[in-house]
């Protein structure tokens, strides 16, 4: 019941968590952030199993500071993800198997924005825009139809607003509610929170009750 | 005596699952002897309660329920359901008993600990991360736990969420165990941030109320705990057969 939403841009990537966190029919949170912060330019977002979200993504955000702190310098986008994907593929066929589905968005130098996808079995890729959850079946028609190379942050937020009206017009789960943040050279900066944008109900004739005389 | 604790293992933390012996697998265990579908399991924990907690500029309030059950029979009224983990924290208790007492006394000595080691305070952050890390260790084994740890080190106040998947969340407003939906309709409508605190007593001791006419699961009666970051205290017990005749009849 939970979507995340990634989005590649010229030099940025552009991550949106739905800020419900829920227990059987009860949303118990509605302000939850699902994205953890890796490091200075790599961001995590994180859903699935309970208890695994939150315990995996501790865990790989400790190990990135630890390769930071004893090499002095911060793991590449590609190297992290690489890493995280091999956990997941080790614990997988463990006795204790990671349910988590991840977007890590990060920045470096030598490649600019990247943008990688990866499911609770281990698998991985690099895409322009991804999205996990029920979501993705409303929301990837309108990204295949409305992406470009190369987007603005004014046009990529405009994208996310696209996708976030039509979860909500057509999702039977309300997500009426998406924590926002986008990772760029300067470092991970804290959006305002979306919501979908109210519209007035349409009068349309055929609609009005008939009073019964 | 100071001989024997310098060799001492003092560190209590994460002890080893104790599985009985010969078990191949621990999910098959707890399908078959644990809430078991057919009529010879062995094991039926009890699961229903109600328990809320939520926060106002004048502090936390606390109010669960005193009922347990063993499938359709009532086993005691008067069960405390807010364990007192040190004078600044409470938690509460829904799901196992046994679990929940069990971890949470285990978790007062964990916080002794801490604040030996670290002289100073635990916070709620800390002590309920604590637990969840424990529960975690144990997932999928069968611990049955929704509890919230409550309170704070002097200066902080936060509620978390901790249960048996693992889930571990901040609020200022959770209500857990079966009766929980029933409670948030009553808190949903007239929660707010700023209520005076004889309103906030009022409306959680309703909200108790509400769910424990409409669930079969809680009664009893309503204990009330209001946390400041002075400390909790306790305001009293409310019998929820009194509530309804004396106080809500209509």
């Amino acid at each position: 019941m939970e979507c995340l939403i990634g989005i590649r841009g010229k030099d940025f990537v552009l991550m949106a968590g739905d800020s419900v966190a829920g227990r059987s029919v009860v949303a118990m949170k509605k302000d939850h952030d699902k994205m953890y912060q890796l490091s200075n330019r790599l961001l995590m977002a994180a859903c699935g199993e309970g208890g695994d979200t939150v315990q995996f993504a501790e865990y790989i955000a400790k190990n990135i500071q630890l390769y930071r702190m004893r090499n002095g310098y911060d793991l590449s986008t590609k190297a992290a993800a690489s890493f995280t994907r091999r956990n997941l593929a080790d614990y997988l066929r463990s006795s204790t198997p990671y349910f988590v589905n991840l977007l890590i968005g990060g920045y470096d130098d030598s490649d600019g924005a990247d943008l990688y996808y990866m499911d609770y079995l281990g698998s991985m890729v690099k895409l322009p825009f991804g999205v996990h959850g029920y979501g993705s079946f409303f929301v990837l028609s309108v990204m295949d139809r409305y992406y470009k190379e190369d987007m603005t942050r004014d046009e990529a937020l405009v994208l996310l607003q696209r996708c976030i009206d039509e979860i909500h017009e057509r999702f039977i789960i309300n997500l009426n509610s998406f924590k926002v943040k986008i990772v760029d050279k300067e470092g991970i900066h804290v959006m305002k929170d979306l919501r979908p944008t109210t519209k007035q109900p349409e009068e349309t004739p055929g609609t009005q009750s008939m009073d019964i005389v | 005596m100071l001989g024997k604790l310098k060799n001492a293992n003092l560190d209590l933390l994460l002890p080893e699952p104790l599985l009985p012996p010969d078990l191949e697998s621990y999910p098959e265990f707890h399908s078959k002897y644990i809430n078991s579908k057919n009529t010879n399991a062995l094991i039926n924990l009890s699961h229903g309660t109600t328990t809320l907690a939520f926060r106002t500029s004048q502090g936390i309030i606390v109010a669960v329920d005193s009922r347990a059950t063993s499938g359709t029979y009532i086993a005691s009224q008067t069960v405390h359901k807010v364990l007192r983990i040190n004078s600044h924290i409470l938690g509460t208790m829904a799901g196992g008993a046994a679990d929940c007492s069990y971890w949470e006394r285990y978790l007062s000595i964990l916080c002794i600990k801490y604040e030996l080691e670290n002289k100073k305070k635990i916070t709620a952050c800390i002590a309920s991360k604590l637990l969840a890390n424990i529960i975690y260790s144990y997932k999928g084994m069968g611990l049955s736990m929704g509890t919230m740890i409550i309170g704070g080190d002097g200066k902080t106040l936060d509620i978390y969420y901790v249960d048996n998947e693992g889930t571990w969340i901040k609020g200022d407003l959770f209500s857990v165990g079966s009766g929980s939906t029933f409670a948030y309709g009553v808190l949903d409508s007239e929660y707010r941030f700023d209520m005076p605190i004889e309103e906030s007593i009022e409306l959680g001791r309703r909200a108790i109320f509400n769910a424990c006419f409409r669930d079969a699961a809680s009664g009893g009666g309503v204990s009330i705990y209001n946390v400041q970051t002075s400390g909790w205290a306790y305001l009293g017990r409310f019998d929820t057969s009194d509530l309804y005749w004396n106080n809500y009849k209509k």
